[in-house]
């Protein structure tokens, strides 16, 4: 590691290697950050808590150089540093381990860690030397993999020990680590927690976000949370608490409703027995899984990520084939429709990750909102521009999107209004049956609460709601019913008025704590 | 007050379609890229007028157009097929066959089991023909949306076929004989490229049927709105029930039927079909789409683009051979002007894409 320029600075400063003061970003009109001051101390763990949607990511990336700040200053070893590209964090010790992998999957192990950085010799890359290294550094993560491995050919979690080895191996003075643990299975964490105390022993500071948070408190040594852009506290170790960081990070008047008082209606979606494959090929994501869900009702599932939700939502909604097991809506077996048939039938999904799968960005906010209804307003050949207008403005109405109107692009809008369109699309079909999952994923506070009003209406009016969660507060809200998922099975089911700790309980979340 | 916006546009990718938007006001900068191959067309035009009397001359012009009837037919097959995200490398290839295909049949068909030959009236081969060129549109599309084959291979591999089946079907010779025969009553096939209508050739008209038939179907029929979202973002367009298989051979379909009537067109002005005709005009059809302005990752392009761009590439190239500039310069030229149009797409489609 380069040495570090020496400072002058009082002994106060000394400790604190990386320092936010003010820092603020905006994406046009969109504030993720409005001046965030935190401190990053050398050889200790600095966890960033906040919902989703708070700016955490925001933050990690001005501090890592992929956004550079709109206003307010980052300081590195008291002195004011500028950070305005991703090589020149490297360069200045500071590296990223991202949420989502950033790994090439046709590569093996080796040439992954030492991507761009390649180890060169006299006759080209010293691929030996890699291979060293490489083993090196397997040995100190403990993870027995061949540095000649392709990274396709490993699990999620052992991919994430690989993102981690490279970034090791920049010699980072301080590391980011983005939701490390949520592909990790328990013994995986444990060996990563070996590797953040050796690597606090070594002096390399930490930054590390996570959505878990009894794990995150178990290693951390301070602790910062953000709230809609803005850092509500700032504390060490010692002074905190799991609740204290809930109350932070959720606010004071957090309500996102209560469930609906309707009149439950016959059955309007039942699963029999449903089992789903895994993406991985082998072994089932969901497991002979039934539930039944009646008009009017709300229900939420909970679970971990890979419980299963996911892949039952999308088989219910005809984009993946079920095994085996049953699919009834309103007493008729609709496993043989297609997507289009389903809807028609009336049954629509709002699918987790809304720009992958929810909205077309060539198009704009008015087509979004009618893709689903098109034949709505079609009559003979054409579709009707009058009528296709009445649709999306009474859409936009009734879903509150904030937009310059119709035509704006879809992209000028926030996630959380983006979320509402998608929404708003699959309600203009006029479904009876709506499933969401994970629909409060990226929006804010007030979003969140608007779109499970949203829901709520629609329950009180008859349509059956579901919807997935990661959440704990989020099941404690318009559901009539919590089912905790947990591999691919029912853990357990609540009514309204449990707690959350027996939510979390359930679904195997304190277990890796 | 442009170039603040060009710069916010460059480093502030989620926001700069709302920042451009909503400013207003006039923007020279945003017009001339918005507008670039209609402007583009007008300079080619202003500058080959001046270096040459001939270039603005009526008669100079009909025969350009009717190029450009060829390509334009071609490109807006084409631009069917890139907006669902695809590619159509095969409509050389089915121009060449279905002109033949045509010939094949002007010829009469002999059933020699009954001994007599069977000559049809034209507007049956004409039918006969677009059928052709649909059934090579369907294998394609069923490759393409059923087999997973990525757009581009399956249709370099129809591109072979298709070539190879001309060849096989005239045994590498070309039908001369198109004109039919009084007797047979089915004369009239070089109707199409011969005639003209108050001083303007045939083949202009189909052009516009077929542009003017498309630009409804793209602007004001569900199956326009599905092609959009399919190029746009197939997997958000498959949940939201548009039926994306079916748009994807239809594309293709759609691109083999016009590339059909080109094929027609073409072999009704020269009086012949050969085997080897539209060699490379694939690309000529790619490249008139792209310098109109559509986007080769789909979902973004206009029939007005596409013709404009099949102008600008047609008058160029007519310009450059009036002028006496060598021919190998030509293809030099045809090729930095869609380098530049690829480019210029780039910088209007770029940072907008990256958000997605």
């Amino acid at each position: 590691m380069a040495a570090a320029p020496v400072s002058n600075t009082t002994p106060d400063t000394k400790e604190v290697v990386l320092a936010a003061r003010n820092v603020a970003k905006s994406f046009g009109a969109v504030h993720a950050l409005k001046g965030v001051n935190f401190d990053v101390h050398r050889g200790q763990v600095t966890t960033l808590f906040g919902e989703n949607g708070a700016g955490k990511s925001t933050l990690m990336k001005v501090l890592s150089g992929v956004h550079t700040p709109t206003s307010g200053e980052l300081i590195l070893d008291g002195q004011p540093v500028e950070i305005t590209s991703t090589v020149v964090a490297q360069e200045l010790g500071i590296s990223i381990i991202h949420q989502e992998l950033s790994l090439a999957p046709n590569m093996n192990v080796r040439d992954n860690i030492f991507m761009g950085r390649e180890i060169t010799g006299k006759f080209g890359v010293d691929y030996a030397e890699e291979d060293r290294q490489t083993r090196a550094l397997m040995k100190e993560l403990e993870e027995d993999i061949d540095p000649l491995t392709l990274v396709e050919d490993l699990r999620l979690g052992q991919q994430q020990i690989v993102e981690i080895a490279r970034a090791l191996s920049v010699n980072s003075r301080v590391l980011i680590m983005d939701e490390p643990t949520s592909a990790l299975s328990a013994t995986e964490v444990e060996v990563l927690f070996k590797v953040i105390h050796d690597l606090k022993a070594r002096g390399v500071s930490i930054v590390y976000i996570s959505h878990h948070l009894e794990e995150a408190l178990t290693i951390t040594d301070h602790a910062v949370v953000l709230r809609d852009g803005v850092m509500t506290a700032y504390a060490p170790r010692a002074e905190i608490d799991l609740e204290w960081i809930v109350r932070n990070m959720v606010g004071d008047n957090f309500d996102l409703g209560t469930p609906p008082d309707s009149t439950f209606g016959d059955a309007a979606l039942e699963l029999q027995a449903l089992c789903v494959g895994a993406a991985s090929g082998s072994g089932l994501a969901v497991d002979h899984l039934d539930l039944t869900v009646r008009a009017g009702e709300i229900v939420c599932i909970y679970g971990l990520m890979g419980a299963g939700r996911t892949e039952m939502m999308e088989c219910v909604a005809g984009r993946l084939a079920p095994i085996s097991g049953n699919i009834l809506l309103h007493g008729r077996d609709i496993a043989k429709l297609t997507i289009a048939e389903r809807i028609a039938a009336g049954l629509v999904l709002v699918p987790e990750d809304r720009q992958r799968d929810g909205l077309v960005q060539t198009m704009t906010v008015g087509r979004n909102l009618s893709l689903a209804s098109i034949r709505n307003f079609t009559s003979g050949l054409f579709t009707d521009a009058k009528v296709e207008n009445e649709i999306v403005n009474r859409s936009i109405k009734e879903v509150t999107v904030k937009t310059d109107g119709p035509t704006a692009p879809i992209g000028s809008l926030s996630g959380g209004n983006q979320q509402k369109v998608v929404i708003g699309k699959m309600l203009a079909t006029k479904p009876s049956v709506i499933l969401l999952d994970e629909p409060s994923r990226g929006i804010d506070i007030g979003a969140k609460a608007e779109v499970f009003k949203i829901l709520a209406d629609r329950a009180k009016a008859g349509m059956a709601v579901v919807y997935t969660t990661s959440e704990v507060t989020e099941c404690l809200s318009i559901a009539h019913r919590v089912i905790v998922m947990r591999r691919g099975k029912i853990a357990a089911e609540f009514t309204h008025d449990t707690t959350k700790e027996s939510i979390m309980a359930a679904s195997g979340e304190s277990l890796v704590a | 007050m442009s170039e603040l916006q060009g710069k916010t546009k460059m480093s502030d990718a989620n926001t700069a379609p709302a920042a451009g938007k909503k400013s207003g006001g006039f923007n020279l900068v945003h017009l001339l890229l918005e507008g670039r191959a209609f402007f583009a067309l007008i300079l080619i035009i202003a500058i080959f007028s001046v270096l040459s009397a001939n270039y603005l001359s009526v008669s100079n012009f009909l025969i350009m157009t009717s190029q450009v009837a060829i390509f334009g037919l071609l490109a807006v097959g084409m631009l069917l097929v890139i907006l669902s995200g695809g590619i159509d490398l095969s409509v050389g290839s089915t121009l060449a066959l279905c002109g033949v295909f045509a010939g094949y049949l002007m010829q009469g068909i002999e059933l020699e089991a009954l001994g007599v030959i069977l000559y049809m009236p034209v507007w049956a081969v004409f039918i006969c023909t677009l059928a052709m060129g649909a059934f090579v549109g369907v294998v394609n599309g069923v490759l393409v949306a059923y087999f997973k084959v990525p757009a581009f291979v399956a249709t370099l591999g129809t591109l072979y076929v298709a070539r190879g089946a001309a060849l096989l079907m005239t045994n590498g010779l070309t039908f001369n004989n198109l004109s039919g025969d009084p007797s047979f009553g089915n004369t009239g096939f070089e109707w199409l490229g011969f005639n003209r209508l108050w001083g303007v050739p045939i083949s202009i008209f189909v052009l516009t049927a077929v542009a003017v038939a498309t630009h409804l179907l793209l602007t004001r029929s569900p199956f326009g709105r599905w092609l959009y979202s399919t190029g746009g973002n197939a997997k958000a367009a498959e949940l939201s029930g548009v039926p994306v298989k079916k748009v994807q051979i239809w594309v293709y379909v759609l691109s083999g039927v016009c590339a059909a009537i080109a094929g027609i067109v073409l072999s009704s002005q020269l009086t012949s079909a050969g085997p080897t005709a539209g060699t490379t005009y694939e690309l000529t059809a790619i490249a008139a789409v792209v310098v109109g302005g559509a986007s080769l990752m789909g979902g973004r392009g206009t029939v007005q683009g596409t013709l404009l761009g099949a102008f600008v590439i047609v008058f160029l190239g007519a310009g450059l051979v009036i002028t006496g500039v060598s021919s190998y310069w030509q293809t030099v030229f045809t090729g930095a002007v869609i380098v530049l149009a690829v480019m210029l797409n780039s910088i209007q489609y770029g940072p907008k894409a990256k958000s997605g």
